[in-house]
């Protein structure tokens, strides 16, 4: 069966980047002023042609995400399982190589966490663990998935990918949406972030969502790394990759994430700085370009950032995260995968959510649709 | 007055509970609609604990009908499931059939929404089917027992108004239920031009919601309906383009 890889084999990245570097304000102009926005005109506003351009493509984007999603904005939390890892990743708080005391949470400490986010008013959760087929594993799946599914209108899971089968599995036991993030789509840089382990298998990974869409999943969400490599090239290949899925998958709904690195103990420094301005500039790019697609953004991000970028173009955001597993409940004290910027509360985001004239929307699925 | 299966309606605009800044901001505006068919997604309320719910309390007015919908729904077997679970929680067998396996478009499945049809109208639903402005399906789904039709006018949330109106029309021309035009009324002129050439009753959200002052934009759109139907109630004049010459053709009949 074809793939995206097959396209993307067909691209270089070098020529690719050269063409996004070499679009001029003419071209941003032709972008903003389209009714339907093409590949070459996300490359435009990407470009650093559409830094000027900033102010209209906010406004546009305000617009467009407005008439598509209205003034709501979805809360979603993370549930680490597990910091198990079979992998090395550089810049990862998990990788194998990284001391870290490793735990999974057994069913009753899922418990005692689930308790802690029903608490603060979640209907979405997002279940994350590292990358390790021995101790999460399928059929480890399955059982969180039957233990939390009747407290949840809404799964997604952030795990490693899996094969086709292992997804068909999973969808009726309630999983609703997978994130499965590239990282970044130059290979050569690919393969130095992730040296050992499954995921250096760099294809296995750029083929994963066409798994999930044969497997006919509701939702997933895309994503690079954005600090690995040159981030308007790695997103323009991501907006490519959406392009394709949504045309071959069209039963499935997308999200995009734009997760900036994070320091951790012991962690790489970005190789690449995006700046507050850069990233405002991508999220619109990423509206202009698909008025669909869910825009996320974690708590990776600043209180101040925030703040500001619930009317851009966002649609759903997460509040009060722990990015350490039993972070809620069991053992808050463990090391985190990341650095959370923001520590506000879901109910004080809530309230800054209200404060811009929007609603936060707890639930907008129900367990009785999966 | 407008009258879909056992009950009657004065108001001819229905409305969505969608896009909102704030439930209370709903609740205002719904109100200045005179809206008395409200529709409210499953989704997005607490089924299990319905009576917490602060959607749901919001639209608690003797003259409000709830009008549950099964947007989610990828296929007839989950619309049916859902339509259960709505006329349980909600008590009511009414129920907005929205099929869309495509959740970019919110394209809406026609032979799913046939299939589910048939299976809710022999169930005692009243279903009030979403659905392209496509006459030959109005007709199937007439005769699948559906209790009204809701063609849309444009793509769902687009406000481009009446794209579809020449099929609108030969819907409205040969149906026997009531035609409800659903998707796309951005303006209140949009409205009044359904209710002009005859559609029954139109159902707007996002023109309403996403305005910068829902509650005016509400009654603009009650206002609109009403003209509309008034006009349509007494007979527009045709537009010509040409002037009426006295009869160089036919005079010599008169010689």
């Amino acid at each position: 069966m074809s793939s995206f890889n097959d396209i993307f084999e067909t691209y270089n990245w070098d020529d690719t980047k050269a063409s996004i570097y070499a679009k001029t304000s003419a071209d941003v102009e032709r972008a903003l002023a389209a009714e339907k926005r093409t590949l070459e005109d996300f490359k435009a506003l990407v470009s650093p042609a559409a830094a000027p351009y900033l102010e209209q493509m906010a406004q546009i984007s305000q617009r467009l995400t407005l008439k598509r999603f209205g003034k709501v904005l979805q809360m979603y939390v993370p549930l680490y399982l597990s910091n198990e890892c079979s992998n090395i990743c550089t810049y990862c708080g998990f990788s194998y190589d990284n001391k870290v005391k490793r735990k999974t949470l057994s069913p009753m400490e899922i418990m005692q966490e689930v308790a802690v986010i029903k608490e603060m008013g979640y209907e979405h959760v997002l279940l994350v663990t590292g990358e390790d087929n021995v101790n999460v594993h399928v059929d480890y799946f399955k059982k969180v998935l039957e233990l939390i599914r009747p407290h949840f209108a809404h799964i997604s899971m952030e795990v490693q990918p899996m094969d086709l089968e292992d997804y068909q599995q999973l969808t009726p036991y309630g999983l609703n949406t997978v994130l499965v993030y590239q990282e970044t789509y130059h290979k050569e840089d690919y393969k130095k972030h992730h040296p050992k382990g499954k995921k250096s298998n760099f294809k296995y990974r750029v083929e994963t969502p066409d798994r999930l869409g044969q497997a006919g999943i509701h939702k997933m969400g895309l994503g690079v790394l954005i600090g690995l490599e040159d981030w308007r090239t790695d997103c323009f290949f991501t907006a490519m990759h959406l392009n394709y899925l949504e045309k071959k998958y069209w039963q499935t709904k997308y999200s995009l994430s734009f997760p900036r690195l994070r320091p951790f103990s012991g962690g790489l420094e970005p190789k690449v700085e995006m700046n507050d301005r850069e990233l405002v500039q991508l999220i619109c790019a990423y509206r202009l370009f698909n008025e669909e697609v869910e825009l996320s953004i974690s708590t990776r991000e600043s209180a101040n950032f925030r703040n500001n970028i619930i009317k851009l173009g966002i649609t759903s955001i997460s509040a009060g995260s722990k990015t350490n597993p039993g972070g809620y409940a069991v053992e808050p004290e463990s090391l985190e995968q990341f650095e959370i910027s923001d520590e506000r509360s879901p109910a004080e985001i809530a309230k800054i959510i209200a404060q811009q004239g929007y609603e936060a929307v707890w639930k907008d699925w129900d367990s009785c649709l999966t | 007055m407008l009258t879909i299966a056992d009950r009657i309606f004065q108001s001819r605009l229905f409305t969505g509970t969608g896009k909102f800044n704030s439930p209370a901001m709903m609740e205002e505006a719904l109100l200045a609609s005179g809206s008395q068919l409200v529709t409210v997604a499953l989704k997005r309320v607490d089924v299990k604990h319905n009576d917490n719910d602060d959607l749901l309390l919001r639209l608690k007015y003797p003259h409000i009908n709830l009008l549950p919908n099964t947007s989610g729904v990828r296929n007839a077997k989950e619309a049916v499931f859902a339509a259960q679970l709505a006329r349980e929680a909600l008590e009511t067998n009414w129920i907005k059939l929205e099929i869309h396996p495509d959740p970019k478009y919110l394209m809406p499945d026609p032979i799913e929404t046939l299939k589910a049809t048939e299976e809710l109208a022999k169930m005692g639903f009243v279903v009030l089917p979403y659905i392209h402005a496509d006459p030959v399906l109005c007709k199937r789904l007439e005769d699948a027992g559906t209790a009204a039709v809701m063609p849309l006018g444009s793509p769902i949330g687009s406000n481009k108004g009446l794209k579809t109106i020449d099929f609108l029309e030969i819907i409205i021309s040969q149906s026997t239920v009531p035609v409800i035009v659903d998707a796309g009324i951005g303006a209140p002129s949009d409205a009044a031009k359904a209710l002009e050439i005859g559609a029954d009753a139109v159902l707007v959200n996002t023109a309403i919601a996403v305005s910068s002052n829902p509650v005016q934009m509400a009654e603009a759109f009650k206002l609109a309906v009403e003209a509309g139907r008034m006009a349509f109630e007494a007979k527009l004049a045709q537009p010509v383009s040409y002037a009426m010459a006295s009869s160089p053709l036919t005079s010599f009949l008169d010689e």
